[in-house]
């Protein structure tokens, strides 16, 4: 494995966890709080870590001005300030879980990392201080 | 895969003293942590599981259901309690992080299958850092 270099960024957005082929009873045991039909928020916490060898002549793995700028368009822009489950999709169709979030910014990631050095790595969500989640693609 | 990590605390008090060592040998070994009365720590424990996720629920572990489990098996007895007079595995048994962290996995394990009927998700690591500067992980 190469070196791994990670980048943070933030956002706030609210959703709600309802799945409506459920029932409410249903939907309260599987996410507690979260099913409560006018939503809520949390200040999300994105952590995007690439992997690769560093470039002999820049000495970098990635751009971090590239890397943040991706993450700014693909991620932090559509979704900073929204109500995912109204705002953005596919989360229209699929509950705004954090583990569905995470896969959704993974997919919007990698297309960018495909040819270059560096290669998406993982990405960690964290809903709050005590919630994350990591996801590395479908290889993992 | 989604790897899902919940932190959790608990405030205890411990005193690594081994009756199987000599005064100066557990005062060798253990410094002053082996003061007679104990001392107490803010740990904080992680738990991550692991596991595709579900196409309905949009989730590959319940939080409320590992809340309930961790809050049942280990936060109720661990809380605001002396670990070495207070816990039944700690009679016998040296209360350090690396022992404490083996008594929660196996008290997870016992309930984990009751708790989480299909074969995912799976407990994948615990991590209990006993103060800032010390993190155990094991990875069952």
């Amino acid at each position: 494995m190469g070196m791994l270099l990670t980048r943070r960024a933030e956002f706030s957005a609210s959703h709600v966890c309802c799945q409506p082929s459920l029932t409410a009873e249903q939907n309260r045991q599987l996410y507690g709080a979260a099913a409560n039909p006018s939503g809520h928020g949390h200040n999300y916490v994105l952590e995007v870590t690439l992997e690769g060898e560093p470039d002999p002549v820049t000495g970098m793995v990635y751009d971090l001005k590239k890397l943040k700028d991706v993450i700014q368009q693909t991620v932090i822009e559509p979704m900073d300030h929204r109500f995912l489950n109204y705002e953005v999709p596919p989360f229209d169709k699929i509950v705004p879980t954090t583990e569905n979030v995470a896969a959704e910014i993974w997919s919007r990631l990698a297309p960018h990392f495909e040819n270059g050095r560096a290669r998406l790595h993982n990405v960690r969500l964290y809903e709050t201080e005590d919630l994350y989640v990591d996801y590395a693609g479908d290889r993992s | 895969m989604m790897r899902v990590t919940r932190r959790y605390r608990f405030a205890a008090s411990h005193r690594l003293h081994s009756s199987q060592l000599s005064e100066d040998e557990n005062r060798e070994l253990y410094g002053k942590c082996s003061n007679p009365h104990g001392h107490g720590h803010d740990y904080v424990l992680e738990v991550t599981a692991a596991g595709p996720v579900d196409a309905t629920s949009g989730q590959s572990v319940q939080i409320p259901a590992l809340d309930r489990l961790v809050s049942e098996q280990v936060l109720q007895d661990f809380d605001h309690r002396y670990l070495n007079v207070d816990l039944a595995e700690f009679q016998a048994l040296v209360p350090t992080s690396e022992n404490i962290i083996r008594v929660i996995e196996d008290r997870l394990q016992s309930r984990w299958q009751e708790t989480f009927p299909g074969e995912w998700p799976k407990l994948e690591t615990i991590r209990l850092r006993e103060t800032k500067r010390n993190l155990f992980e094991l990875r069952p």
